[in-house]
Formats: C-alpha cells, structure tokens, sequence
C-alpha cells in the first residue's frame, strides 16, 4: 500500500505544477506519478534515505552563520521534481532569451547615448535616483557589447497557469550550482524514470559557462585564464563559487590573490610566479570590487581592477554596473524596454507593477497595503518587503511612512497565488509553493539552463523559498510529450 | 598553484606537526618524571623552555607547576603555541583551501579540533591525560596517513611535506638543546645520576627509543644520542633526515633555487658539526642549536620567498619604495 494517493492530493485555489486535479496527472507528469503511487512505504523512505545520503557523501551545502560560527548545513532537497512540458519551455526560453538580450542592450545605451531617456521612454528621475548606476562605467564598450553574460531570472506561476517574470538578477545570481547537483541526486534515487528518455538533460552548463567567459579574453589568440572570484568562505555562496572553479577547472581566487600592475594587466599569485588573468567571473559585489573607485575600506577587492578592466585589459562577467537594470522600479519597465529596442512584445509577462514615484500608482497602493506585496527597489533575497494581507496594521501604517518618504524606492505588486508542486512531508504527499529560476548565459549568443533551479517553500502555506529560511529545492524536469 | 593555497597548506602540516610534537613533549615528560626521585630540578619548567614560551607564559601563569604548564602547553588559547591553539591554526589554514585535499583530511582535523576544545572545557586531569594524548598523536599519524593515501602528488601535497619536515627538523633541534642543556655535564668527570635515563626520555619524545637501539646498540649515552638524533640519515625525526625529505620535495617545484641552496646549507652544517665537543660543552651545544635555528628561518624565508608572494613577487610599480614619496601627492 502506498502512502502516494494522488486521488487525496488537493492544491485548493492553486495551479499545481504535477497535477491538473485531483487524481489527473498532467500528461508530462504521467510517468512520474504513477512510478510514486506504486512505490510502498519503505520504497519511498528508501529512496528519501538515499537522496540524504548521496546530499552528504557529495557535500553539497549551503553557509549560514549562527551565534557567531559558520556552519556548512546539508542543502534541504526533496525528491520529488517539478515538471515542465518541453514545448512549454521552448516558449519560456525564447522570452528570457528575448528579455536578456533587450535588458544588455539597455545597460549599453544607459552607459552611453542614453536614448532610452532622452525618447522619454524611460523617465529620467528613474535613472537620476538609480543606486546601482555606476557614472564609472560611461563610455566603456566591453565585448560583445554584453553587460549581463550571466542572469538568473526568476519566473512565478499563477493560479491561472500563466508563468511571470517576477524579477531579473544581473548581479551575482547564484544557485545553479544546486540546479546541476540536484539532478545528480535524482539520477541515484529515481534512475527508472530516466531511463524513458524523455528527460532533457541539464549538464552542459559548466562548459557553456566557460565558453562564454572566454570568449571575452582580451587576448583572443592564447588560451585565455579565466578565474572565479569568491568573497571567501564567509559567503553564503562559497559552495557555489567553488564548484564551478572546480567544474571548470579554473582557479577560485580572493581579492588578496589578485594584483594590478602599472600596466594596468591583472596578474595572481602563483607559486610560479604572477601569472595574467584575462577573464574574471566575479562573485562580490560591484561596490566591493575595487578600493580605488568604490568603497575604499574593501578588502574582497583588488585595487586597480576597474582600471584594468577600462583599459580592457581585463574581462568582468558580469560588468561592473550591470546591476541598473536589477531594480524592482526598472523591472515594471523591462515590457517598454523591450519594445523600443527590439521593436517585439514581451513574451513573457510581467507581474503587473504599481511604481510609488507615479502619484496615481502611490494613492492605489497606500489604498490597497493589505492586498499588496511592497518591495523596497534594490534589495535581494527577500529582504526589507511588505506582504500586506500577512502584515499587522502597525506595520503597514509603518511602511506607508517609508513609501511616502522615498517614493522611487519602492514598488507594490498583488500577491500572487504561487503554484504549487508534490512535496513529501512525513511520508505523503503535500502541496508546497513553488518558484524557478533559469540561468541566461549572455557572450556572443544567448544560451538558456534547460529548466532552472525549483525552489520550494517546505513550510505549509509558506511562500518563503529562501534555502536560508527554511526554503528547500527539487530537480526541475523538462519533458518531452508527444503533443498529449 | 596559487600562493595563498600553497602558504595555507604548508602552515597547515607545521601546525600538525607542532601539535603533534608537543604531544609527544607533554606525554614523555610526565612518564619521566615518575622515575625520576625530585621532581624539582627539572620539573615541567624545561618544557616552557623548549617551546621558546617563556614570556606567554609569565603573562598567564605565576609558577611552573604541572598542572599550569599541562594546560599552558596543550589547550591554552592564549598560548599560540598550545596544542590546541596549533589545531585551531591548521584547521583555519585548511578551511580556505579544503577544496584541493580529500574530504577525509578535512574531517580528521576538524574532529581531532573539537575533541581537544571539548577537553579544554572539562580541564585534563592527570589520570585522562596520557589517553588524551595518545589519541591526539594517532590522531596526526591518521593524518599522516590520509595524506599518503589520498592526496595526489601534485604541488598541494609538496607544500604539506615540505611544512611537516621544516617543522619536525626545528621541534628536534628545541627539544635536544633544553634537554641536553640540563643533561650535559659542565664538568665531564663529574658522573650525574640518572643521566642515561634523562638521554632516554629525549629519545622517548620522539619515539626514538627502539630505532635508536636497533641502530646503536650501545648503552645510552650524550653523544651517540646527539648523533642519531642530528645526523641519522634514516631515522624519520632525525634533523639530516627531515631536512633531506625537505630537499627532495623542493625539487619538484618551480624556482627552487634559493630554497634548495638554504636548506643544503643548514643540512651541511648539521652533517659537519662536530658531536663529540658538542657533548661535552652546553655552550658550544646551545650555540649550534641557535645557528640551526637561524638556518630554518632563512630557509622558511627563502620558501615564502619563491612561492609565498612576498614584496618581492609583486610587480616593480607596487613595491612601495621610500625612495618614491616625493613622487606621491
């Protein structure tokens, strides 16, 4: 007897993401489910035993500080994986790659013509307030003209099915290095579903990554040195960081092991010797990279590495100042940006966006706080949000103060009715919320993950998928069907 | 290889090999002082000696008894040279660069750290301490061994043998010129007391005991002691031995040069050197133990030279010269 029933799996008011209704797979999804429902209540703690195991003996982790210490936790997995239909996804991937390529050529013409402002299509205040524009970057062309050669967009589904672009991480997006782990875990724990073939695989990744970070060496002729620049162990991401060194086999390097010469060339310290680098993935902050331009007190960063990378001596991925067009604000534009420089629609959709700095959006959203989510423009992670219909009066009467006091900072979007996916709680399973988040590969094509990374929220009703707060993830399939 | 790994890795095997040689220090001490009839000519003082601690210790501690220079020497924090202090360092040094050895290195030293910081906080009583340290020295063996098991011969584990074999070169030599300073006597006629089990105690630290036999076959005495434990070309602890190791793994790296030209030297001076006035005087003793130690630091010097980074690897524009400060606004 299984503990499976799909017959008793009910995601009320939710579109479930393996389940059209109650005891109806969708079609993606048939072989999975019936392969689950069969499995007897030792098989499935078996395979549940299995997954923790292959977690721990490949050390897969993530970093979170407690009472001063840093503690390596097991990255919380489960098995069950999240299904997309294969022609589904060719649609989903032609608008991130349609997004992708609109959002590089923005960053280009804000850090040269500026266009886009002086055609009043974007308003010049959202630009003037931007903290994330760096006036240090005008006038550079770095190669390929591309600014975000690695971008982890971050797509919500709705009750309606439709899938949303909820945001865009030019920054330093991570978690693909679990996206690539968690499908080895799911090839030891459920190794007959594979063997249908219908699966698409997902491996490629490391080699198209460094494919695309050498192909902006500033020397094209030599074999190019390509690092990865961590901020140190102490990052939540240094799991991350290491694995893809490791992937790739380059270097993983700190600031301290970088050095920038007179001749503004980026050298490292080796033991034979200073060795030039070429190409640096870098996974510290914009503001943390050079003490010479940005923040002086800085010792992630390597003094002169903004002069090296203007004398193009140096490739960044991403470049420095990407990160304008990681604002929640410019995020309600990303349709407008679309259209003008690529003159299409948007293929996918924004979440519709109320912009606080537009006085007829401010009244609607400090009308309607209890049924919005407020977000502070430039934060990540979740941070420094209001989910208004969870909030107490005193905090929404709190962040009203806020919005009104910086209205640029802050944008309102409805709550949305995250979709939901199987999950094994206690044996059964249950419906948790459920995110995803593809990685865009920018260099001279635009290439995108075959699924992404699934986040999944294990608390009931919880729409917190952060892994630091009790967020865990699953191995997100793309299927081939045969037009079912 | 990069620097910094390189330096995190050799650091690492100094440390193990400190804490392990102070181990090895604490637990000989305590058997030879149950043989011995006064405990207070000797005492635990010498050791605070040998481990060149003396002001650390004066800051901490009021008198050298055994449990103040136990607890000094094997889980005080604020003494950098402690045991737990060594582990503590070599953990650290390996938590920037675990990546590059096997997960099972890892593992051991970070186990081995946390039983020693536990045992900080219950206090070592002298009935658990001799199985304390037991656990500690097969603890570094263990490691040893992972290392000979598991880790490629590639350029990490070349600066792991090359930290290992400068350190125990330089715990020998600490520990034969405090020993051997109470034991030699200042005037030869005179016969002291239980000489040949004080020259069996030093043999002791290093577990030199049995080889030393198997290789001499004499009574235990000053200078056949001296001998094996400076010259010996086969004993592993011996100073010639270790610096020999240290030599070979130089070569497989690049630039070696230097390194290998002051680690030569040091050998030299070490092979050269007369035993026999050496154990007949302290002085002259206690003044080639200074110059052996002087000939560490150089050859350190010279390997954080090539591989380390320093100053002088960083290219001509950086190297902040006085020289250049009118030129600075």
């Amino acid at each position: 007897m299984s503990l499976i029933d799909w017959q008793n799996y009910r995601s009320k008011g939710f579109y479930d993401e393996l389940l059209a209704a109650p005891g109806q797979p969708r079609p993606a999804a048939r072989e999975l489910c019936d392969i689950l429902a069969g499995f007897t209540p030792q098989d499935l703690s078996e395979r549940k035993a299995a997954a923790e195991i292959a977690i721990q003996t490949m050390g897969i982790t993530f970093t979170v500080y407690s009472e001063g210490s840093m503690i390596d936790r097991a990255w919380p997995f489960d098995i069950v994986p999240r299904i997309i239909p294969a022609d589904e996804w060719r649609r989903t991937e032609a608008g991130l790659k349609q997004r992708v390529e609109a959002l590089n050529l923005f960053i280009d013409d804000l850090y040269h013509d500026q266009r886009i402002v002086r055609d009043k299509v974007l308003p010049a205040e959202v630009l003037a307030q931007s903290v994330n524009f760096r006036p240090q970057c005008r006038g550079i062309d770095p190669p390929h003209h591309v600014w975000a050669h690695i971008c982890g967009s971050d797509l919500v589904r709705d009750a309606d099915g439709t899938l949303y672009v909820l945001e865009d991480n030019l920054r330093v997006p991570s978690g693909v290095s679990y996206m690539l782990e968690n499908r080895n875990v799911t090839k030891r724990v459920l190794p007959e579903v594979f063997a249908t073939g219908r699966i698409l695989p997902v491996d490629d990744y490391c080699a198209q990554l460094y494919d695309m970070l050498a192909s902006l060496s500033p020397r094209p002729h030599d074999e190019p040195q390509v690092v990865v620049l961590t901020p140190g162990i102490y990052n939540s991401a240094y799991y991350e960081h290491a694995y893809l060194a490791q992937q790739m086999g380059v270097e993983l390097v700190q600031g301290s092991d970088l050095v920038v010469d007179d001749d503004d060339i980026v050298y490292m310290r080796t033991i034979e010797g200073l060795t030039r680098v070429d190409v640096i993935y870098r996974r510290i902050d914009d503001l943390f990279l050079d003490p010479e331009v940005f923040n002086p007190e800085s010792t992630l960063g390597v003094a002169g590495l903004m002069r090296a990378w203007r004398a193009g001596k140096v490739a960044l991925a991403n470049a420095p100042g990407a990160g304008v067009a990681d604002d929640k604000v410019v995020y309600a534009f990303v349709p407008k940006i679309i259209r003008y420089y690529l003159d299409q629609e948007a293929i996918l959709p924004n979440v519709p966006s109320y912009l606080c700095m537009f006085e007829k959006d401010r009244r609607y959203v400090l009308d309607h706080l209890d049924e919005l989510v407020v977000k502070p423009a430039n934060e990540s992670g979740g941070y420094g949000m209001l989910i208004g219909p969870r909030a107490t009066p005193t905090q929404r009467a709190e962040f009203a103060e806020r919005i009104q006091a910086d209205p640029r900072n802050y944008m309102a979007q409805p709550t949305l009715n995250l979709s939901t996916a199987p999950t094994l709680c206690d044996g059964h399973a249950e419906p948790r919320h459920v995110d995803l988040r593809p990685f865009i590969l920018s260099g001279t094509d635009i290439q995108v993950t075959t699924g992404g990374l699934t986040r999944v929220a294990l608390v009931k009703d919880s729409l917190v998928v952060n892994s630091s707060q009790g967020g865990g993830s699953k191995d997100t399939w793309i299927v081939e069907t045969d037009g079912e | 290889m990069l620097s910094r790994v390189a330096e995190n890795l050799y650091w690492m095997a100094r440390y193990l090999e400190r804490a392990e040689d102070t181990a090895r220090l604490v637990s000989v001490n305590s058997h030879l002082l149950l043989d011995l009839p006064h405990q207070t000519a000797l005492g635990w003082s010498t050791l605070i000696d040998i481990t060149g601690s003396d002001e650390t210790f004066a800051v901490l501690h009021d008198r050298r008894n055994e449990k103040n220079v136990v607890h000094f020497l094997c889980v005080e924090r604020e003494n950098p040279g402690s045991i737990l202090s060594s582990l503590a360092g070599a953990r650290e040094n390996l938590r920037t660069t675990r990546d590059v050895v096997s997960r099972e290195i890892w593992e051991q030293i970070n186990e081995m750290y946390l039983e020693v910081r536990d045992q900080a906080e219950h206090g070592l009583a002298p009935r658990r301490r001799d199985g304390f340290l037991k656990r500690l020295i097969r603890g570094c063996q263990t490691l040893t061994g992972l290392i000979e098991g598991t880790l490629s011969h590639s350029a990490a584990r070349t600066f792991i043998e090359i930290g290992r074999h400068l350190e125990r070169a330089d715990m020998t030599t600490r520990i034969l010129d405090v020993r051997s300073g109470n034991l030699l006597p200042k005037d030869p006629e005179e016969l002291r007391p239980f000489e040949n089990l004080q020259w069996m105690s030093v043999l002791k630290s290093l577990t030199a005991y049995q080889m030393y036999r198997q290789q001499v076959r004499l009574r235990v005495r000053g200078p056949d002691v001296l001998r094996f434990l400076l010259q010996d070309q086969h004993f592993p602890r011996a100073v010639a031995r270790s610096l020999e190791a240290l030599a070979w793994e130089l070569q497989s790296l690049p630039r070696h040069d230097r390194a290998l030209a002051a680690a030569a030297l040091v050998r030299a001076d070490v092979l050269e050197a007369d035993m026999q006035a050496l154990a007949r005087s302290p002085d002259e003793l206690h003044a080639f133990i200074d110059e052996l130690q002087i000939g560490f630091n150089t050859l350190h010097e010279a390997i954080a030279t090539a591989y380390f980074a320093r100053l002088e690897d960083t290219p001509r524009g950086l190297v902040p010269a006085e020289e250049d400060d009118e030129e600075a606004d």
